[in-house]
């Protein structure tokens, strides 16, 4: 992958996050800090030349690699993605997200939108499921791998440390886990709440294929996605910053995990993220 | 008149009676400003444990503070809550454990998060526990009633609160549980309602009422454990007919139980209609959407219940 292909990949970005804001701001409830904060993780996996191996025509087989959003609250990136990148979900369809009958939950939820992995919401349990897609694939010499997103307050759930004792056990080399480390949850930041810090050590010790990147930047995360080992599962510690793309939000990053701009801030959002767009941001 | 979500009357009602009761501790998993646990920590912050999103280490945690002569009250949503059963189960129930449960966001009443956060099935599971007092109030002075009985009862308490508003039912006093309070008299046939929807049977009930061929009476159902039994004969012989409306599923929960009773003790067969959420999940959608789409708004149970009375 060549530096082109980043500049491609940050040209589409806005875009994404703009439909993020709008699907938000229309429903007037949802989760925007942590949607923004991991768009380039999620985008660098699905983007066309992107990490993954997967395509719309290949939903139900097991012929591909696969992405579990373990922190499910964040969805509205995972959605604004899967229409950039040619899933069977219209902009307008997008417009619909935690309405009533739409496929667009407010978490993740596979039985309604089949390019949904696992349904998610209860923090903890999607990291689990990755493992067990890890562990199956494995076992049947599946040559494809998978990846799961965790929150950095998710984190703190005693299944994650089961899964970070388990996996290793299991020797899951196909497995990559990647932590959105945006240093805020709902009631402070991590530090306040319950802190997780450092989490290279603690992931090391565990014996993960340990790397910490900066998580907004296409070339380190490409890096970091495709550097595995052949037997140990590979942890990926994403610094990110939480409301990332509009200055009010990530000025304040607990402030914005869980409530929708209004009228006038999503104006200003909107506008920000097409300044950053012209300026190459 | 506004209405006051029994969260918020639970947040309120702890920081006030903290200074009463010197022995309560509250503890939250991250959500303390949903839970409305944060008036509490605001108020006396010593006495305030942020756990983090470690709902099953709380649920211990707050056990050994129980052992060691605490009055810890617990909170998360329903759903995280009792998610963890196996914790609740064998630290709390088994052991007899002083621990309070506060389970928010119930039903499909708090919108459009979705089914993964809606406590759907919390009663249904709770009550299987014998030591477990189960509550729901119906409004914020019930809530507020029954927050300061549970400091005062020994053993656990698990209480269901709304994340929306509630209307003020005059619930004015609670007194044991087991008593369901009388809404509106009526003959031969009883609504039992609870939590968010009782307000909303009641409005169907008086519109009943008026065409003078039904007279629906209306209780508040806000105990599921323990079962006063004089109180469930009271009933059995003043009516013949019972619909149960719940926001939660109907598998087990408030419908569950008055069926079972009437089933088992009734001395001439009863009709117990359960009216809930029926073998589905919940989805998102805003509040308003949802109480239409389950049927819960007044004309929707007016509608239903003539259908299926007369
Ligand atoms: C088991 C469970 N407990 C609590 C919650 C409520 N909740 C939703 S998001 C959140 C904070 C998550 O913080 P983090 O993982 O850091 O997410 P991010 O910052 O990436 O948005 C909490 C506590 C939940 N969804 N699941
Ligand atoms: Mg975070």
């Amino acid at each position: 992958m060549n530096q082109s292909v980043f500049n491609r990949w940050a040209s589409e970005t806005p875009k994404i996050r703009a439909n993020i804001i709008k699907m938000i701001h229309q429903c007037a409830s949802g989760h925007p800090g942590g949607s923004l904060s991991s768009v380039e993780i999620i985008y660098a996996l699905f983007a066309k030349d992107g990490v993954m191996k997967h395509s719309p025509s290949k939903v139900n087989t097991f012929d591909r690699d696969r992405f579990i959003l373990s922190k499910g609250h964040g969805v509205p990136a995972l959605y604004a993605i899967l229409h950039a990148v040619g899933y069977d979900i219209t902009e307008s369809e997008l417009m619909t997200l935690r309405h009533l009958g739409s496929r667009l939950q407010g978490h993740p939820d596979r039985v309604r939108l089949p390019y949904i992995e696992a349904s998610t919401g209860s923090l903890g349990q999607g990291a689990s499921i990755a493992q067990g897609i890890a562990m199956s694939y494995k076992l049947d010499k599946n040559p494809h791998r998978v990846y799961a997103l965790i929150g950095d307050g998710e984190m703190q759930e005693g299944q994650i440390w089961e899964v970070a004792s388990s996996a290793v056990h299991h020797k899951l080399g196909n497995f990559t886990l990647i932590l959105d480390y945006n240093k805020a949850q709902i009631d402070g930041t991590v530090k306040e709440v319950l802190n997780m810090d450092p989490p290279e050590k603690r992931w090391e010790a565990f014996g993960w294929n340990t790397l910490v990147i900066n998580g907004h930047k296409y070339e380190e995360i490409v890096q970091a996605l495709t550097t595995t080992h052949p037997e140990k599962p590979t942890m990926i510690i994403a610094h990110t910053i939480k409301g990332k793309g509009v200055s009010f939000m990530e000025s304040n990053i607990v402030g914005w995990h869980g409530s929708a701009p209004n009228d006038e801030q999503c104006k200003q959002a909107l506008q920000e993220i097409q300044q950053n767009q012209a300026i190459g941001l | 008149m506004g209405k006051t979500a029994s969260r918020k009357a639970f947040g309120e009602a702890l920081s006030e009676l903290g200074d009463k009761y010197k022995n309560v501790v509250c503890l939250d998993a991250d959500l303390s400003k949903s839970t409305m646990s944060i008036l509490f920590k605001n108020k006396f912050p010593d006495r305030f444990f942020e756990m983090g999103i470690q709902e099953a280490n709380m649920i211990g945690a707050a056990t050994g503070m129980s052992f060691s002569g605490k009055i810890p009250f617990i909170c998360s949503f329903a759903a995280f809550l009792t998610g963890r059963f196996d914790q609740i189960r064998i630290s709390i129930a088994y052991a007899n454990a002083n621990v309070k449960l506060i389970g928010t966001h119930c039903g499909v009443g708090i919108g459009e998060d979705g089914y993964s956060q809606m406590g759907l099935e919390d009663l249904s599971i709770m009550r299987t526990l014998p030591n477990m007092v189960v509550l729901q109030p119906a409004d914020a002075k019930e809530t507020k009633e029954m927050v300061e009985w549970s400091i005062n009862h020994v053993g656990p308490v698990y209480l269901r609160l709304t994340r929306q508003g509630l209307k003020d039912m005059n619930m004015d006093k609670f007194e044991r549980p087991g008593i369901f309070p009388e809404v509106k008299k009526g003959q031969k046939v009883a609504f039992m309602a609870c939590g968010g929807v009782l307000e909303y049977a009641l409005e169907a009930a008086h519109n009943i009422a008026k065409e003078g061929k039904i007279d629906p009476a209306v209780f508040n159902a806000n105990c599921l454990n323990p079962i006063d039994n004089a109180f469930m004969s009271m009933l059995a012989n003043n009516f013949d007919e019972f619909i149960v409306f719940e926001d939660h599923t109907i598998n087990g929960g408030t419908g569950g139980m008055i069926a079972e009773w009437m089933s088992e003790n009734a001395n001439r067969p009863k009709r117990v209609r359960r009216y809930g959420i029926r073998n589905i999940f919940g989805e998102s959608g805003t509040p308003e959407d949802l109480y239409k789409f389950h049927g819960f708004t007044a004309p929707d149970i007016e509608k239903f219940a003539k259908k299926y009375l007369l």
